[in-house]
């Protein structure tokens, strides 16, 4: 199999905290793969290795067919990486940083055009401007530009979506779309869970390890207890009462819902309705739902 | 301005030069309520809370809040609110201990009431194996909650929330709001901010700023029933994006 990255148990630790600990996985030429997890599970460690940044403490790896390690000047002139914090030049203008980058890895605006187009024209009306007095969202476009404009075979986007807003983390996930028709490998970390969906493949990532890994609902399909959606009057109540309650295997709010899990596995329904009933609970809901990719997360999360 | 309104906002204004990034803003806040205060970036959320915080003189309209002016009496207001960001919280190189008892006496608590709350929250975090650890050891879920209780630890009658669980782990985010529900059963406000949709459903009120303005203010039940929708996710959609 011709995959864009391979990774072999690779590690990397800062003295005594295991960022990444023998992590393994491949990915497809072209294919969205996305690593799922919060602050803390190794995404940004893990991109920052497999771009040549850091070297690993062990294991081995090899982006476009080039070792990490060994040829690590190759994978600097082919990949492109966008990190998490704005790294573009605050004081060159968007259209100064953009020509900067192209020239860094000998190469024009111009010759790759195509690539970046469907970006460039938000920010076209503000080429002039200087990159530290655009908004959090053109910061963002441009960094994905810079990125792009040496046409480079992987693509590694560290946390692109964070602290953007829903509607505005819709349409970065478009761009990526597009990207990925054009044939590009995209590597793309998040911590927003509702973001697999937008994924080929996902890993989920907690402290270190990877914790799953595959088609979403390969991994959703995984989780075998049924979980029901139960709603009340009173959503905070309703929350302790099944806490206190004998059988609960797992009560979390989700939205003006809350997921619940028994013990028992099947056909709980009318005794925890006679329960909630008896604790003087009204307007009683009570459903059972698919699991969701959070619900998988905070599952393996407690294994 | 109603005298039991918690925070009382009447056509506050803030420009930046030519640019209006808070346009005539009004709404009031309940004591004990948790106000969500959502929008897309750059709606003017962050100006309308440091305004709020007594960090920001607005350019016109009025305010109070904790009963306090937004131009006369900041520094009243800083007193009695507390506040905590996803950037802003403890200091990495203190320890749990060393952490609360500086914001203590950074907020005018005795002595002895700073060693009764630092064994309050060591107990009530149950985190007394952490006690003389430095913060930059602890796993983030407990610094975030030990962050909330230190935001909290002059007893304010408000307090801010900036994005309190930007990349936080799904089940902590969930414990956190629990600590959020306790604060507001003891009748503390909370004002919170947050890219999450369905914490916006764990709001009492859901305010959605577009282009500096307040395009809708109610229950979340309400909104999604004015906006015929299922979700606060689609409210958000169709607020932000209306032309889409």
């Amino acid at each position: 199999m011709d995959y864009a990255v391979t990774v072999n148990n690779i590690s990397k630790s800062f003295d005594k905290t295991k960022a990444v600990e023998s992590v393994s996985f491949n990915v497809e030429k072209g294919e969205l793969f996305g690593f799922i997890g919060p602050d803390g599970a190794g995404k940004t460690t893990l991109f920052r290795m497999l771009t040549t940044l850091l070297l690993p403490d062990g294991g081995e790896a090899f982006v476009d067919g080039f070792d990490i390690v060994k040829d690590f000047k190759k994978i600097r002139g082919s990949v492109g990486y966008m990190p998490g914090r704005f790294s573009l030049y605050q004081d060159l203008s968007v259209e100064e940083n953009l020509k900067f980058f192209a020239r860094v890895f000998g190469t024009t605006i111009e010759a790759n055009y195509e690539l970046i187009k469907d970006i460039y024209v938000f920010l076209e009306p503000f080429r002039k401007r200087r990159a530290g007095k655009l908004s959090g969202g053109m910061k963002q476009k441009l960094a994905l530009c810079c990125a792009l404009i040496h046409k480079p075979g992987v693509l590694f986007l560290d946390e692109p979506t964070t602290g953007v807003d829903p509607v505005s983390r819709n349409e970065f996930w478009e761009m990526l779309g597009k990207l990925k028709e054009g044939g590009i490998t995209i590597l793309v970390s998040t911590p927003y869970m509702d973001e697999a969906s937008k994924c080929d493949r996902i890993a989920l990532m907690q402290k270190g390890k990877i914790l799953d890994i595959g088609f979403l609902n390969d991994i959703i399909s995984k989780y075998e207890k049924p979980v029901y959606a139960l709603r009340s009057g009173d959503m905070h109540k309703l929350i302790l009462d099944l806490r206190a309650a004998e059988n609960t295997d797992s009560v979390y709010s989700f939205g003006d819902y809350l997921h619940y899990t028994d013990r028992r596995g099947k056909a709980v329904e009318e005794d925890i309705k006679k329960i909630l009933i008896s604790k003087g609970h009204t307007d009683l809901v009570f459903k059972q739902i698919n699991p969701g990719i959070e619900d998988c997360f905070m599952s393996l999360m407690n294994k | 301005m109603g005298e039991n309104h918690i925070i009382s906002v009447k056509d506050l204004t803030k420009k930046f030069g030519s640019f209006t990034a808070v346009d005539k803003i009004s709404f009031n806040v309940l004591p004990g309520e948790i106000f969500g205060f959502l929008g897309a970036n750059g709606a003017g959320k962050t100006t309308a809370m440091r305004m709020l915080c007594g960090l920001s003189i607005p350019t016109s309209g009025k305010a109070t809040v904790a009963g306090f002016d937004v131009y006369r009496q900041t520094e009243s207001i800083k007193k009695n609110i507390g506040y905590m960001s996803q950037k802003f919280s403890l200091y990495e190189d203190l320890t749990v201990k060393e952490n609360i008892e500086f914001y203590g006496g950074v907020y005018g608590l005795s002595r002895e009431r700073r060693k009764e709350k630092t064994e309050f929250l060591i107990d009530l975090l149950k985190i007394e194996e952490a006690r003389n650890k430095l913060i930059k050891s602890l796993p983030l879920g407990w610094k975030q909650k030990l962050a909330f209780s230190i935001a909290i630890i002059h007893e304010p009658k408000i307090v801010f929330l900036d994005e309190p669980t930007g990349g936080v782990d799904p089940i902590t985010r969930r414990q956190f709001w629990d600590m959020i529900y306790e604060a507001a059963d003891r009748n503390v406000t909370v004002f919170v901010t947050t890219h999450y949709m369905d914490e916006a459903e764990y709001c009492s009120k859901v305010s959605m700023m577009v282009d500096g303005r307040i395009a809708a203010l109610d229950k979340p039940e309400k909104l999604k029933e004015q906006f015929g929708v299922g979700t606060m996710h689609e409210v958000f959609v169709k607020l932000a994006r209306p032309a889409a």
